[in-house]
């Protein structure tokens, strides 16, 4: 449960006994088969997350980032190699583990508040007790007063937020992130980013957030992974041990979001060298 | 909101001086007296024609039968069609199966099946309803499945990521998510559905409206065939207007949809 917990003023790992992580992946990959050829997206995957950690995951387009999302989401399965969730094999979708996507996810026939109140439904939670979980996490996100307008008058960062509020709603032990800002404006993006801050701050979310925006992984995350394709692998894992909350234009952050990009551009100068591409 | 009313009045006006154009252009051609008036009646037999058979009754209690069989006919494509269209939309061994037959079968006119429900259920008011059935199911079932296919996936996902069931997953996002393109089918099955009974209902019928046009061309009554067949038009243009118009604006501004 992860309801509006009191505001967070020490880092998870110190809260946090030292128990099982809540996510394991040991060894996994995921190849793909097409008449044409096999694709490796994923290779040999070895993370642990923590309860409470904000962990992202950068990369370059085509290096397995989807790929990992879905097999945390449950989406999709391992050719090889086991992930376990809270102790247990991870075999199918389930609202403890609710996927934000990067667009075009909502439901147009619905209102903003019925959308909020989409996963309570399929997770069977009625009456009053729904209707105080949506107001809740509405006001959480600033859209109390939308509540009635549907999907189609929103702009592109009300449709992230009503987006976050369905997921959040639902109380899922673990959040994932599917690039939910790459497809707004600037200034958009760093408002969301802001409030994902205050809601992680506020909530003491699990969060597992894929993005190709080396800045953004630098503000929001505990910890980096930074991916490098064909076949998809960690490459480097970077701690943020930055104070929150955070600000996209201060020296930390800055520094970080150099230090994950030389990660990866050294490894694009090494994958044209060695010449590697997608294919087994 | 102003300007549209104001193009919504004069769009009336131009369709009310067509029309009176229309009728003055057609009693001026029969005073001209060309053709035979038993062949060709002035708008004021017609006219005349329409009252009586109204004031007889005949003509409400064919139109209340063709609208029965109708209803039951329809409802019944509407059953079969959607079923079939979900499936053909979800699954693609049924689409590439039952699929290729439902959209075969949209080359054979309805009335063709007339023959076949003869045989099957004698002439009865079944066998209308059969060919009525036949006339809209593939129309129906070919935009149920065209709806089921157009959702977008990550709708799907955005479900399945909730741990919904397959029965969550139709009642959720599968039926919801076909609706406009369900109502177009709808619309369309409708006209034909109503083509197809006038047209069995001509050829086999003890009521409704197509029998009654059979009875005008049976006793020479031209007026009754011009007042029958104004009618059917009548009766079809209502029910598009009042029924399939403003359920098909409705969903089009509840699901967002760019005004057509």
């Amino acid at each position: 449960m992860l309801a509006l917990r009191s505001k967070r003023d020490n880092p998870p790992a110190l809260v946090m006994a030292p128990s099982a992580p809540l996510l394991v992946m040991r060894g996994v990959s995921r190849r793909f088969h097409t008449s044409r050829h096999d694709t490796m997206a994923v290779r040999d995957l070895d993370i642990e997350i923590n309860e409470g950690e904000f962990v992202c995951v950068v990369g370059p387009s085509g290096c397995g980032k989807s790929t990992l999302l879905d097999l945390v989401a449950g989406l999709d399965h391992p050719t090889k190699g086991e992930i376990l969730f809270d102790g247990r094999p991870l075999r199918r979708p389930g609202s403890e583990r609710v996927v934000v996507f990067q667009d075009a996810a909502l439901y147009p026939w619905l209102n903003v508040r019925a959308n909020v109140e989409f996963g309570l439904r399929i997770k069977g939670v009625r009456g009053r007790e729904r209707d105080t979980i949506v107001d809740r996490y509405l006001e959480l996100v600033n859209l109390t007063e939308f509540e009635r307008a549907f999907v189609h008058e929103l702009s592109g960062g009300m449709k992230q937020r009503v987006q976050l509020a369905r997921a959040l709603a639902v109380e899922p032990r673990m959040l994932l992130m599917d690039e939910p800002f790459a497809a707004l404006d600037a200034q958009t993006r760093d408002v969301l980013q802001e409030e994902l801050q205050q809601i992680w701050l506020r909530t003491g979310a699990t969060i597992l957030f894929i993005t190709h925006n080396v800045r953004e992984a630098a503000l929001l995350a505990d910890r980096v992974l930074v991916m490098t394709p064909g076949p998809g692998r960690i490459k480097a894992e970077i701690a943020v041990p930055l104070q929150r909350p955070r600000n996209p234009d201060t020296h930390g952050v800055v520094d970080f979001a150099a230090e994950i990009r030389r990660e990866l551009q050294h490894d694009e100068y090494a994958g044209k060298a060695s010449g590697s591409g997608y294919v087994i | 909101m102003r300007v549209f009313a104001a193009a919504n009045f004069w769009r009336v006006v131009r369709q009310v001086v067509f029309y009176v154009a229309l009728i003055a252009v057609w009693q001026v051609l029969y005073g001209l007296a060309i053709w035979k008036p038993s062949l060709f009646p002035s708008p004021q037999d017609v006219w005349r024609a329409l009252r009586s058979s109204a004031e007889s009754g005949v003509l409400w209690s064919s139109t209340t039968a063709s609208l029965g069989r109708l209803t039951i006919g329809f409802t019944l494509a509407f059953g079969v069609g959607l079923t079939v269209g979900i499936a053909c939309g979800t699954m693609r061994w049924i689409d590439e199966t039952v699929g290729s037959l439902v959209l075969g079968m949209q080359s054979l006119p309805s009335i063709a099946w007339l023959p076949l429900a003869a045989l099957w259920f004698g002439l009865t008011p079944t066998a209308i309803t059969f060919v009525v059935l036949m006339g809209s199911v593939s129309a129906i079932s070919t935009s149920a499945r065209d709806g089921v296919r157009t959702i977008p996936p990550l709708q799907r996902r955005a479900a399945q990521v909730f741990g919904a069931s397959r029965w969550q997953m139709v009642r959720h996002v599968t039926l919801p998510g076909m609706l406009p393109s369900m109502v177009r089918g709808l619309k369309l099955g409708w006209s034909f559905s109503w083509r197809s009974l006038m047209a069995a209902e001509l050829i086999y019928s003890t009521a409704g409206l197509g029998h009654l046009l059979k009875a005008g061309r049976d006793q020479n009554d031209m007026p009754l065939l011009f007042a029958v067949m104004g009618v059917i038009v009548a009766v079809g243009l209502a029910i598009d207007r009042l029924v399939f118009g403003p359920a098909e604006a409705w969903v089009r501004h509840r699901w967002g949809l760019a005004q057509a």
